[in-house]
Parts: structure tokens; sequence; C-alpha cells
């Protein structure tokens, strides 16, 4: 099968490979450029384990063409620390004891990330509605919540 | 909230260190890095991708697999049938002595269940494995099928598991468990009311974000690496030695890390044929469930119908209960028997109760195999018998909460399978949850102890 480049920036680092043409991000991040952080749960946009952010805006890597990300910005929760130093949202996961199996928490940092990006001090309900799209079967989500607000007033206090 | 601790206060340790406070958990460091290692984070060159053809029947005769089509698709490495299978027949709690045998890894013969695992075909990619998967040819003889319990047991229903040569499980207490405790029906004969309810639930999915699956990888040593996120590690490995007829210093699992289980993957399903595949291509094989087969192919938690008679006192006292439970295991046995046996120990529920009979039955059926979910064998039963006591309560005019402190069991009862109660406590439960709930009970009831008999 014909193979296409693909060419983008994953977490500030250049990266280029050579895909079939309609693997999804999802699979060139795992299989191909070796970053694991997105989890497939259901490859087909229900779930949101896959979730990362390209240019800014919270995306399903499952459902969206690697071909298509050509010059784009990616974010992955891999990408989240800085030299070892965790980003607030992955402190308040922690010290709120916000992750169970695990699996469901690096696309649930992503849509959190994305929603404090946009909106410093999100209500309760703003934080339910950024998290919709992410299920977490073990049944944690008012940890999560309280995690991501916890995470929102520590960002507007060190800004501050 | 805030609970009160002069409960037991003579044997409550205040020097505790750990309880009550919160301590991060170990893993949660991997989980917010993304770092942790789940079993599809393992990649290796020269991957095989493994798809399972599975039945679209409830119950047929296998007359012919033609699997050329198949073989000749572009990609495809290998094709595996029952004839592959070391050892095809096996049931994972054989290991404690559980028998007989009675599920096939592949097909042989015949089709029990739609979705019965038939053919597995390895090829280099997913989308290879699963476009010849659709080339291979099974010519099915469909055979009447049974999915309720009540049917399947009985005279002239269609059999559904040649192993038991009947549809339940056949224990050695005979055709379902017991449990004889005073005389019920003397019981029923002295009772103000008595009220015979049914109760029943559908199967449950546990729907975990991570599908079921392994990755395989051949070591250079004739030994297989398999990461799996079983729930269930050592009887993964034993029941994969039995089925591939290989000692399990040729096996080396690798797990402990699994994205979300709730029982769903205690069972021996996707790594045996893996490691087959590998074994056989000697090539790195990797088996996940699609979401499709997750929801469809995995074990649920059992259906399982309970019928209650209760013969009740109008002071509230239980004096006979009699229990008949149905548990659906599906066409094949996985944990279904234990999980009925479980049913049988528990029916009497936290109460303290004369006159108990109890029969539970493990039911074969033509649906999908059920197994373990959190609590199986008694969550369904709990469900079943707290809303026959809220009943109970209703039908002879008490207060549903004094009602239970009438019945509750208390340390040195004897329980209806012949366990003496010990470490009890439930009166206090009860008395704290009265106080919580603002759901106030008679002082007398307050006054009540787990320890001592009298109210």
């Amino acid at each position: 099968m014909a193979k296409v480049p693909v060419q983008f920036t994953l977490n500030g680092s250049e990266k280029a490979e050579f895909v079939d043409s309609g693997t999804t991000l999802l699979h060139a991040l795992r299989d191909k450029i070796g970053d694991t952080s997105p989890k497939g749960g259901c490859h087909q946009g229900t779930c949101g384990a896959c979730s990362v952010i390209i240019d800014g805006e919270l995306r399903l890597s499952c459902l969206t063409l690697a071909e298509t990300c050509n010059g784009a910005d990616i974010r992955t929760t891999s990408g989240l620390a800085e030299a070892g130093v965790l980003h607030p949202l992955q402190r308040a996961f922690l010290d709120a004891f916000a992750t169970q199996c695990g699996f469901c928490t690096p696309g649930m940092i992503m849509a959190a990330k994305v929603l404090l990006d946009h909106t410093a001090n999100p209500s309760r309900e703003e934080v339910v509605e950024a998290l919709s799209g992410n299920i977490c079967r073990c049944t944690g989500y008012e940890p999560i919540i309280q995690a991501v607000l916890t995470a929102a007033r520590a960002n507007s206090q060190n800004a501050a | 909230m805030e609970l009160r601790k002069s409960y037991f206060a003579d044997v409550r340790q205040n020097g505790l260190n750990e309880i009550g406070q919160p301590r991060p958990r170990l893993d949660s460091p991997g989980h917010v890095t993304g770092k942790t290692a789940y079993f599809a984070d393992r990649n290796f060159p020269g991957m095989l991708h493994l798809k399972m053809v599975r039945s679209p029947h409830h119950h047929a005769r296998i007359r012919s697999i033609d699997t050329s089509e198949a073989e000749k698709h572009p990609g495809v490495v290998k094709v595996l049938t029952a004839k592959d299978v070391p050892h095809n027949v096996y049931t994972i709690l054989i290991l404690i002595q559980i028998g007989p045998e009675d599920e096939t890894v592949l097909a042989d013969g015949k089709v029990r269940w739609k979705g019965e695992a038939v053919v597995a075909v390895l090829a280099e990619t997913e989308r290879a494995a699963q476009e010849a998967a659709a080339k291979v040819k099974v010519d099915y003889e469909v055979l009447p099928a049974v999915f309720d319990m009540e049917e399947a047991l009985k005279p002239g229903a269609p059999l559904v598991n040649e192993y038991h040569g009947q549809n339940y499980y056949l224990y050695d207490s005979g055709e379902c468990r017991k449990v004889r405790f005073g005389d019920v029906e003397a019981g029923f004969g002295q009772a103000d009311h008595i009220l015979e309810q049914s109760y029943q639930s559908s199967p449950i999915e546990h729907a975990p974000t991570e599908t079921t699956g392994c990755v395989v990888a051949p070591e250079g040593n004739d030994r297989f690496t398999c990461y799996t996120n079983t729930q269930a590690m050592f009887f993964t490995l034993d029941n994969a030695s039995i089925i591939l007829q290989m000692p399990g210093s040729k096996l080396h699992f690798v797990g402990g890390t699994v994205g979300g289980g709730f029982g769903g993957k205690v069972d021996v399903i996707v790594e045996p044929i893996a490691i087959l595949g590998a074994k056989l291509t000697g090539r790195p094989v990797c088996f996940i469930y699609s979401r499709e087969e997750e929801m469809q192919i995995s074990s649920p938690r059992a259906a399982e119908k309970v019928v209650i008679k209760d013969g009740v006192m109008m002071d509230g006292r239980i004096v006979a209960r009699k229990v008949t439970g149905y548990t659906d295991a599906g066409a094949y046995s996985r944990h279904s028997p234990y999980g009925a046996q479980k049913g049988a120990a528990h029916y009497p529920g936290p109460y303290t109760i004369p006159n108990v009979w109890i029969d539970t039955y493990c039911v074969y059926t033509n649906r999908t195999p059920s197994s373990a979910m959190r609590g199986f064998g008694v969550t369904i039963g709990d469900f079943a018998l707290e809303v026959q006591m809220d009943k109970l309560a209703r039908l002879i005019g008490m207060d549903p909460l004094e009602f239970r402190f009438v019945n509750a069991y208390r340390d040195g009862d004897m329980k209806a399978h012949r366990q003496p109660t010990e470490g009890a406590a439930l009166i206090e439960c009860m008395q704290e949850a009265s106080r919580a709930a603002n759901w106030p009970v008679a002082e007398k009831y307050m006054a009540m102890s787990s320890y001592t008999k009298g109210a």
C-alpha cells in the first residue's frame, strides 16, 4: 500500500513518519512514533480515552486521520510535565485520588487542559460539560471533577 | 459525614497512622503522566494481529470449514482451527477440581452460542486479518436453541452442552446446591403471613474502557512472554499450560496493570490462542477485542432468577424462608457453578431465620457464557432479598428499618449454612445509618447490641 508522509510537532518536537493512507492519528502516535499515552478504548469516538490537543483544540485521535495533521501542533499527556515537574492538573489528579485503573486518565487530562486553557475559573457545570465526552468506567467522576476545580484554583493563584 | 466512634470503643485503636489518612496510590504517577504500561502499549517488530471468525448462530452443527480463500488473502500468515489446539476442551475451574471440561478454545463440530470462536486468523495487519476472516466459509446446520432457564430445565429442551449431558450443573449435592435448616414447612405453618415473590435480572456487561486482550512475544529459548490484562494471572498461566500442553516454565506472564476489569477479565480466553499463534508462526502476536467484541463476546454477569417465599409473624420475626435461585451460565460453565453456589450460602441474608430451605441451580442456555462480576452470585440476590424485606415490612405494617433490627443476625446466632455468626456489627451499622439518614427508629432498637441477645 502506498505510504503517505506526515510531519507535525508532538509536544514541541518535530516528528516525521510514513504511514498507510487512512491511518488514524491514534495508531500513528502509538505504533509509529511511540507515544502510547493516548489510549484506544473504542476506536469509534465514544470513550474519549484517545483525546489529544491539536492546535489548541480537543480532538479524538481515533477519528482523526494522521495525514490531515501535517504542520499541526499536537499535545498529549506524556508531554505535559515540564522538566519532571508535574502540570497542576497532573498534581491535582494525583492528590485528589482521581485515578483508579488509569486508562481514561490521559484523555481526561487533555479534556481538562483545553477547558482550563479557555476558561481560567470554570464552574462545576462547565467542568462536567468539558469532561462529558470522556468515559470513566471505574465511576470515579466526582474526584476527577474536584481535581479539575482544584487545578483551576491553583492556576489562578499562581497567576495572581 | 462524621460517624460516631462510641461503638466497640474497647477494641478500637486510636493510634493508627494510615486509617483515615489520605495516601496517594502507588500507580497514580504513571497514570497522570501517561507512562503506565498497559499490555497494548507493547509493540514488537513483525507483530501479527489475530482476528476471530465467530458463530452467527446460537446453536448449530458445523458441517465443514473451508479456510482456503482466507489463507490466500494477502498478508495472512496462519489460520487456526480446533485441530491445531493441543488440548481444545477445557474449563477454567478444573484447577480446583470443578469439572467437567466443557468448553472449546476453537469450536469443534458444534457452536453453542452466537459469537463463539470458530477459526483464528493471523495476519500482518489488523485489516488483513479482518478481511481474511470474512473469507472463511463455515457450513452450519442450525439447531434449536434455548434462551430461558426454566425452558432449559424442562424435559425435551434442546441439550446445550453434551459435556454435561443435562442443562444444569451437577453438583455433588445433585441438580442444585442445597441448604436445609430447621423445618421450613412447619415454619410456614405457624406464620401469620406468607409472601412469595419472583425477581429476575438481565446479563450485565462490565464494559471496561480497556478491552480484553494480550500481546505475546516468542523468546529465543522456546519460552513465550505474554503481556496481558487478565485479572487472574495464575489461573490464566495454569490453564494456558493445560490447553497448550506446555510446561508452565515455558510461559512468562506479565500483567498487573488492568484498564478496568470488574470481574470481566478473569476468564482464560485470549491468551492460549495468542500464545499458540506465536508458537506456530514464531512471530509476536496481538489479540485485542474490538469494542463490539467486548460488549457482545466477553462474559457478562449472569442473568438470574430468584424466587423467595417467606413466612412472617405480626411481631416482625421471619420464621421461614424458602429460596430457589437460577443462575444462567450461558453455554459454558466458566465461573457460574461457583456463583450459583455462593448464592446458596447467601440467600438467608444477614438475618437469623430458624427454618430455611434453599436450592440454587446453575443452568445452561444458548446465551453468551456468563462469569464473574463484582459480587457475582450475591449482588442480584441482595437486590431481591432487600426488596422482599421492604415488601414484608409493608405487609405487616412495620417500619422497614425496624423490621430489619428484629431479624438482624447477632454474634452467636447460627446461620442456615451452619456457620456461627461472629463480629457481625450489623445492629450498630443500622443504628448509625438510622442517625446518618435521619430515619429514626424506636429507642429499644437503638439500645440493641450485636453482642447480646434481647432488645
